[in-house]
């Protein structure tokens, strides 16, 4: 098999995606963590359009962008598969993973704000919040039904950031009573063995955060 | 029991704006391969009592109705006809051939269209430096197409249908707005809008130049109010 490395950052939920999609999927690959203040000679050759990780490398080849490495990862290594062969049940699935792309990093600005717009922020991140407990998830235990898939990896930065964020502003965002279904569903995200051997350190991201 | 009826056979819905760049793609995808379907134009000030039932989380065009059921997203529902009507296909068969196509695509979305949006409705300094993030986003657009006709090879595929916006609206924005995007300095981007808007699919679907002109002068006569 061709080597697989992955340039990613500890703190990025979107260098999570990418190492729960293959450790689902029991891929060995070698990580290389990157420094975003003194990017690496190799990030800027694999990524010159953005300069961003994740970064996939397979083979010497790069793919960029997580959604997209999902994706790539899911075809590649079809084994544990993390979307559903129904190309209906996958548009619902791509829907969600763009949605978690395009609406969820609202979360991650709430730490970064003061004041009214720290306000206005955490009015947004509530809304989206409450758009996938009201159209995404039903009454299943993951997005996708019994088992986790791309959707769940896709929205799984919201399983830990919450716990950063009622730290920082000393009120729990997601609220059981507000969003049942989300609290439930961050309970069995991180409950899957894969994911919970591959969180960040929540001290550490505190430390930062605050 | 369920009875398997062929998915490819049953109705097929589009709700879209005449205009729509997001609607366009879906629509040269559609015709690409031969499929035909219903076109439903909303009116965006007054939307229809179904486009919010179809599209209740974000209420916009367009939304592909196969057999009952939306989709919504242009990307995704891109990707959902390719994977349901497996004639003359709009991505390669190789998993990094679909990377690429998929991240330009999104680059497009994310990052050129939004640029030069921000040119057409900004003034002064913010237009100036939405010029040139777009222009240095052109740069990478112009890379990838050497040596090929279109993004997808010798044949059109979804990066292209996804970029086609440009090939339909470049000359509106140089009319209404002065902005000349791409210009002299991209000839591959230049070369590519030819070919595209000359292709026989695609130009049988192609918003009206003179209807454009009318539509986005009044919208920039909103952003950029006569003192």
């Amino acid at each position: 098999m061709e080597e697989v490395k992955l340039l990613g950052m500890w703190l990025s939920p979107y260098s999570y995606r990418v190492i729960w999609a293959l450790k689902l999927k029991g891929i060995a690959y070698e990580y290389m963590e990157e420094d975003l203040s003194n990017k690496s000679p190799l990030l800027l050759q694999c990524n010159p359009v953005h300069k961003k990780i994740p970064v996939l490398i397979h083979g010497g080849k790069p793919i960029c962008e997580s959604s997209v490495i999902l994706e790539y990862i899911e075809e590649i290594w079809p084994q544990n598969s993390l979307l559903p062969c129904d190309p209906y049940e996958r548009a619902i699935a791509r829907f969600w993973i763009k949605f978690a792309d395009d609406k969820g990093p609202i979360v991650w600005k709430i730490c970064g704000t003061r004041g009214e717009e720290r306000q206005k922020v955490i009015e947004e991140s509530l809304e989206m919040l409450k758009t996938i407990e009201e159209h995404g998830l039903g009454d299943k235990k993951f997005f996708g039904g019994d088992n986790i898939s791309m959707v769940d990896i896709a929205f799984g930065g919201l399983a830990y950031w919450p716990g950063v964020i009622e730290k920082v502003l000393g009120r729990n965002l997601l609220e059981a009573h507000k969003f049942p279904r989300l609290h439930a569903w961050t309970k069995n995200f991180e409950e899957v063995p894969e994911v919970k051997e591959n969180l960040p350190d929540l001290g550490r991201l505190l430390k930062r955060e605050t | 029991m369920k009875v398997e009826i062929p998915n490819s056979m049953a109705e097929v819905k589009l709700f879209k704006t005449w205009s729509t760049p997001f609607g366009a793609r879906v629509v040269w995808a559609l015709k690409l391969k031969g499929i035909q379907y219903e076109a439903i134009d909303e009116d965006l000030s007054n939307k229809s009592a179904l486009l919010l039932q179809y599209n209740p989380v974000y209420k916009k065009v367009p939304v592909l109705v196969h057999d009952g059921k939306p989709i919504s997203e242009s990307l995704v529902i891109l990707e959902y006809i390719e994977e349901t009507w497996k004639q003359n296909p709009i991505l390669p068969e190789d998993p990094l051939g679909k990377a690429k196509a998929r991240f330009w695509a999104k680059f497009n979305d994310e990052k050129l269209l939004p640029s030069i949006w921000s040119a057409f409705t900004k003034e002064g300094t913010e237009r100036e430096e939405a010029m040139g993030a777009a222009l240095e986003s052109l740069k990478f657009v112009e890379e990838e197409l050497k040596g090929k006709k279109f993004f997808g090879g010798e044949k059109i595929g979804l990066a292209d249908l996804v970029f086609g916006w440009l090939a339909n609206l470049t000359r509106v924005f140089e009319e209404v707005a002065g902005l000349k995007i791409p210009d002299e300095r991209y000839p591959l981007l230049l070369a590519w809008l030819q070919e595209f808007s000359e292709h026989p699919i695609i130009k049988d679907y192609w918003p009206p130049h003179d209807k454009l002109v009318i539509k986005y002068q009044a919208l920039y006569e909103k952003f950029h109010p006569a003192k």
